[in-house]
């Protein structure tokens, strides 16, 4: 059962990227920062890591004169974070959520 | 071990909560539509006033002293209304808009972003039903009802929206459906409770929104 948990997510970090790419479409570099409290390196190679597994895409454009990352879950990204989701909550005995 | 994965799943339900709800909306909006609200309230009522009196005079000059229901001044006065609520309308959007166009340039969000298209789709939704039940109203004569059933679809459009936003909506959403229902009783009274829904609730929640989200932002970035 453990095995099923993606070491990918083993990041906090991580995880909670993914857990607001997957209800959101496309998100700022800037709002993701202030959603989780994490400085600018450490989310900026979090997000790297998720890229080179394909589990996110960037878009860079430009909003104005500023320049405008954002990042958005992929098909693959949306699987793997709710296998891990599913893996998590196997490893909890009673679960006190009604609706999972 | 145990704790810990509850803690993960509480924390990642957390995000996925905050980051859908559309959080730039600005309390100003509210002031500025407040206002406008009992403005326009204020016009409606001196125009009604002014047809009263106008009928009052015709009634002196008729022979038999009987007040004649003029037909062409009561639809003048209906297209008053019409235009009053329209521009009312228009000044409410529009501050809405811009205020919280303002606001998202601080906070870094969109003022057209996924939370808030799930904001308005859910803030619609009951409000076109809503505003399809008041033709009805209308079409069987029920002219009576119509301001109560604004109120209440206006605020269960609110309650449903504010899911998706800043938790004062949720209040200000159950304060209007009791509030319409309230007026569904005393329809006699109609204009002071729209007057009381669109403009008193609207500034006093849209200060409240304000000063807990925004004033200080204000100030420590102005600091």
């Amino acid at each position: 059962m453990i095995d099923r948990l993606n070491k990918a997510f083993e990041s906090r970090v991580r995880l909670g990227i993914m857990a607001v790419l997957v209800v959101n479409d496309f998100v700022d570099h800037a709002r993701l920062k202030e959603l989780l409290g994490v400085t600018d390196g450490n989310l900026a190679s979090h997000l790297a890591a998720l890229e080179e597994l394909k589990y996110v895409t960037v878009r860079k454009r430009f909003v104005g004169k500023r320049p405008n990352t954002s990042y958005k879950a992929t098909a693959a990204g949306l699987r793997a974070f709710r296998q891990h989701l599913d893996a998590i909550e196997q490893l909890v005995p009673k679960n006190p959520d009604p609706h999972a | 071990m145990v704790n810990e994965h509850l803690d993960e799943l509480a924390r990642i339900r957390g995000l996925m909560d905050r980051s859908t709800r559309f959080l730039s909306l600005s309390g100003l909006s509210g002031v500025i539509a407040g206002t406008a609200a009992l403005v326009g309230a204020f016009l409606a009522r001196q125009h009604y006033l002014d047809l009263l009196w106008a009928e009052r005079m015709d009634s002196y000059a008729s022979l038999d002293g009987r007040s004649l229901l003029d037909a062409g001044r009561w639809n003048e006065h209906l297209v008053f209304l019409f235009v009053d609520g329209m521009a009312v309308l228009l000044v409410a959007i529009a501050g809405a808009l811009w205020f919280t166009w303002r606001r998202g340039r601080r906070t870094g969000q969109g003022l057209w972003d996924a939370s808030a298209r799930r904001m308005v789709v859910n803030l619609l939704m009951p409000l076109v039903a809503g505003g399809l039940f008041c033709l009805s109203l209308l079409q069987y004569g029920a002219l009576d009802m119509v301001p109560p059933a604004t109120l209440v679809f206006y605020g269960l459009a609110l309650l449903n929206a504010s899911k998706y936003t800043l938790d004062e909506i949720r209040w200000l959403g159950v304060s209007e459906i009791v509030l319409g229902l309230v007026a569904s009783f005393w329809t006699e009274a109609a204009l002071l409770f729209w007057a009381l829904g669109f403009g008193v609730l609207h500034i006093f929640y849209g200060g409240l929104m304000y000063l807990r989200h925004e004033r200080n932002a204000t100030t420590a970035e102005e600091a």
